[in-house]
């Protein structure tokens, strides 16, 4: 199994320095690129992609993302939290993992996506940053604290 | 317990208590809301009506109970109206309005508007309509009318039937009378049939509603029944409606079946979905309940303004 697994991680090059979101929610990937929001205009380090990785968690498949010579603010990392709840954020320097954590989902998210509701009030250019309730983890359901609607499609509404 | 200074925006921020509390005010409020006895308790204060969308019954109901605990109304939605137009937010007119009078009342097209103005303005705001969103207000004074007739909600055999998809109403109620211990059965044609994630809700909250697209099945184990319109604007091809209106009516004919003491219950307006015929029988609660918005709207108004639900608690 140990072998295995080294085996599994060399599929994606290691890294010097840069960042390993790790434990991404299966088909998720492509919706924490948007998230990172790089095009080939604003970096010059790799980046490589897993999808559909093999997991040692109980999800059994997992994507993965590593950046070269970028560390996440905070806002970046709260995003990601909603659409991939158990993720976690390697901060690799120097080839060794020198900060690792999961991110994590407040009850309460404000300012982070827009709610999917058109007739919601948040939508209709009122001085106010749209709210809402984490109703369900797993997966995630988000409550509009105005219009009282459950957001659907977080990654299409993420801001 | 109390609710001096609340706003009012979902049936939701209310706790069973809480519903009971308004209930019972609003049963001593009906003798002041007929007019047979006085109570000007909040003398000196002053409602602000603003409607962003015309509505007869509420705005007169809310006017009517203002006047009646001897609170001044200025309706400010002529001025609402203008800024719209100007394109000024609804924060802004908020901001606004809160200044010049004690509490608003606020009938919006938008979502979420009520809560977007219970932020911004000092002063409590009553939710009286936010765009599909809810109306509590309608919900407790639905709930007061059955429990009038009834003595009580808990167990009773509630049939709602009509447009149960988009009618905010039957949302909001539906989800009150779950809190009470009612039993619930929708009827709707399935195009109409009330949204999954609500009747998940209620699943959540242990009532078990049964569905049925038949009125005749169910009718005769009825205590109320509920009737909500059916909009014709929701019918892309308008023989479907006229079908699906037709299914509906409420006539002697069906009534029949029911029970003797069975009420039928209507937000108004009605558009052909209760016979005039039904207006004259034992059954018919719908200008009851119209009346009913009064004493209730009068409750949340002396609650709110002035203080009458504070001392509830060591009075009894
Ligand atoms: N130098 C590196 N280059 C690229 N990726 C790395 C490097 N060092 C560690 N990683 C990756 O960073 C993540 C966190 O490393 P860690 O050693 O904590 O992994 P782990 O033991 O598999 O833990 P987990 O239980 O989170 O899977 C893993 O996805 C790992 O493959
Ligand atoms: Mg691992
Ligand atoms: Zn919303």
């Amino acid at each position: 199994m140990q072998t295995n697994q080294t085996v599994k991680e060399i599929k994606l090059a290691p890294i010097r320095n840069g960042t390993v979101i790790d434990h991404i929610a299966c088909g998720q990937a492509l919706n924490v690129m948007k998230i990172l929001g790089v095009s080939e205009n604003n970096i010059d380090s790799c980046i490589s992609i897993g999808i559909h990785v093999p997991s040692t968690k109980e999800s059994k498949w997992k994507d993965l993302i590593k950046i070269e010579d970028r560390e996440l603010d905070s806002a970046t990392v709260d995003k990601i939290a909603l659409i991939a709840p158990d993720a976690t954020i390697s901060i690799i320097r120097d080839y060794y993992v020198a900060e690792k954590y999961t991110v994590h989902l407040d009850d309460h998210v404000s300012g982070l996506a827009r709610c999917s509701n058109p007739n919601c009030i948040t939508n209709k250019g009122e001085p106010v940053a749209p709210e809402f309730t984490v109703v369900s983890r797993h997966p995630i359901q988000l409550r509009c604290c105005y219009c009282d609607r459950i957001l659907t499609n977080v990654s299409d509404n993420l801001l | 317990m109390d609710l001096y200074d609340k706003d009012v925006v979902s049936i939701r921020d209310f706790s069973k208590d809480q519903i009971e509390g308004i209930l019972d005010l609003s049963q001593k409020m009906v003798p002041y809301a007929l007019g047979d006895k006085t109570r000007r308790i909040l003398d000196g204060k002053i409602l602000g009506n603003l409607f962003f969308e015309p509505s007869t019954r509420t705005k007169l109901s809310f006017e009517s109970a203002a006047y009646r605990l001897g609170c001044d109304v200025i309706d400010v939605s002529e001025m609402s109206m203008t800024s719209i137009s100007k394109g000024e937010t609804l924060a802004d007119t908020i901001k606004m309005v809160d200044a010049y009078c004690d509490l608003i009342v606020l009938r919006h097209p938008y979502e979420g508007a009520a809560r977007l103005a219970a932020k911004f303005s000092i002063n409590p705001v009553i939710n009286a309509g936010d765009g599909a969103g809810s109306h509590p207000t309608q919900t407790l004074l639905d709930l007061f009318t059955m429990r009038e007739a009834k003595g009580t909600l808990d167990g009773l055999n509630i049939v709602l039937v009509g447009d149960l998809k988009y009618g905010r109403t039957v949302h909001s109620l539906a989800d009150a009378l779950t809190m009470f211990g009612a039993k619930i059965t929708l009827v709707a044609p399935e195009s109409l049939q009330m949204p999954d994630d609500i009747v998940s809700h209620l699943e959540e909250k242990g009532c078990h509603p049964r569905k049925t697209a038949v009125l005749e099945d169910v009718i005769d184990q009825a205590d109320v029944l509920y009737v909500t319109r059916i909009q014709r604007e929701r019918f892309p091809d308008p023989s479907e409606y006229n079908k699906v209106a037709g299914t509906y009516r409420i006539d002697n004919a069906i009534l029949r079946e029911a029970k003797n003491d069975m009420i039928v219950m209507h937000p108004l307006p009605r558009v052909g979905e209760i016979a005039p015929e039904v207006d004259g029988t034992q059954h018919a609660r719908y200008f009851k309940q119209a009346f009913n918005g009064v004493p209730v709207r009068m409750a949340l108004l002396s609650a709110i303004l002035g203080g009458e639900m504070r001392c509830r608690r060591i009075r009894q």
